[in-house]
């Protein structure tokens, strides 16, 4: 004990605060990530959901397919339908567009604006796009529509993942 | 009756100086509308302090029927509102205390900043309140989905797209804000439900205290 670089007080404040700060942690720690558990789970995977859509029936008119999947949304599994407005460009590449409006979200139709034909035209704000699904200047949208992933099995359409354009 | 076990209490706990503390005090004459009626804009701090006990009373009885779920949320709200005895009227009152409350704190936001009653010494002052203003918004928003009817629903959405937006953290943001990445549903719903009766109140109440022993302690600005 010849050099005494720490005092009883110290050493006491100092493993107070430890013990204390150890404590709260244990208790917060949880807590923070019982919260946060979405954010760090791993997202769903590109699962390809088959259509009632045969390929070879696609043209270069964009048409409306609906499919169903098996959503879980929380402790609740339902039957989901979503939407794809589907055609073949000329060089036989599938194209399925979400119907999805980039501007705030309402469901876009094609040529259902007796104005501008042949462009995906959302009601709620007037929203167009042209048929490769890229937004009409001017209009509210503000990016293009996003595009599925496609797969051809057994001669009909699959559908993926969302991806932006 | 009343006297004596008051008196009875007092005699123990000494508890005189502490409500004279917090109640005993003069309103200066400058913010009286008895005196001046121009006062009366020194009123609405208060009258936003009313409105939100009447808020957080007339949600704790709400939530004695209230579901947080997206099967029953909406039926348990129509069953309030359409078969509960007075249940139009307790809906109504946090309805429609919740714009009237933001409404009250928008005048008295500006009756302070008009009067440049936030100045020095004040400032701390100010900046609770700017967080008080930004914790009414965020129970606004979370109140206004529990119904989980169309409107709340579209409402959420928009609100969440606008989170996502943000730089950086956009998309982890509204993940944690939704409970999932894509789905607006069930875990949305329970988190939105937790946050506006718990935890948002809760920070209120401890940002109202702070904002009040501040003016107890800084007392209300002078006369212009």
């Amino acid at each position: 004990m010849s050099k005494q670089n720490v005092t009883r007080r110290q050493f006491l404040n100092y493993t107070l605060t430890g013990v204390g700060g150890f404590m709260a942690a244990g208790m917060i720690m949880p807590m923070v990530r019982f919260a946060i558990d979405p954010v760090l789970k791993a997202e769903a995977s590109g699962d390809f959901v088959a259509t009632k859509m045969k390929v070879s029936e696609l043209t270069g008119e964009p048409v409306r397919v609906d499919y169903s999947f098996d959503q879980k949304d929380g402790w609740y599994e339902t039957s989901q339908t979503n939407t794809a407005w589907v055609y073949k460009t000329d060089d036989g590449k599938i194209v399925a567009l979400s119907p999805i409006c980039k501007h705030l979200g309402c469901t876009v139709a094609w040529n259902t604006d007796k104005e501008n034909p042949n462009q995906f035209f959302c009601p709620c704000h007037y929203g167009r796009y042209t048929k490769d699904g890229v937004n009409v200047k001017g209009t509210p949208p503000i990016a293009p529509l996003d595009l599925y992933a496609t797969k051809e099995k057994d001669g009909i359409l699959y559908l993926g993942q969302l991806i932006p354009q | 009756m009343i006297n004596k076990i008051y008196d009875w209490v007092d005699e123990r706990l000494d508890i005189t100086p502490l409500w004279r503390d917090i109640a005993d005090h003069e309103v200066p004459e400058h913010v009286n509308p008895a005196h001046h009626f121009s006062a009366f804009v020194y009123c609405f701090g208060g009258l936003t302090f009313f409105i939100t006990v009447i808020q957080i009373l007339s949600g704790m009885f709400l939530t004695m029927y209230y579901v947080p779920d997206i099967v029953n949320a909406w039926e348990s709200v129509y069953y309030l509102q359409n078969e509960v005895a007075f249940g139009q009227i307790v809906r109504g009152m946090h309805h429609w205390g919740a714009s009237l409350v933001i409404v009250m704190m928008f005048l008295h936001t500006l009756r302070v900043f008009f009067q440049g009653a936030y100045k020095k010494p004040r400032e701390l002052n100010w900046m609770v309140g700017v967080l008080i203003f930004f914790i009414m918004l965020a129970l606004g928003l979370t109140g206004y989905l529990l119904p989980w009817d169309m409107k709340a629903l579209f409402a959420t959405k928009v609100t969440l797209t606008i989170m996502e937006s943000v730089p950086l953290i956009g998309p982890a943001l509204k993940t944690l804000v939704a409970g999932d990445p894509t789905i607006v549903g069930a875990q949305t719903l329970t988190r939105f439900f937790a946050v506006h009766v718990f935890f948002l109140p809760a920070a209120l109440l401890g940002l109202i205290a702070a904002h009040f022993l501040m003016i107890r302690k800084q007392g209300i600005s002078g006369p212009l």
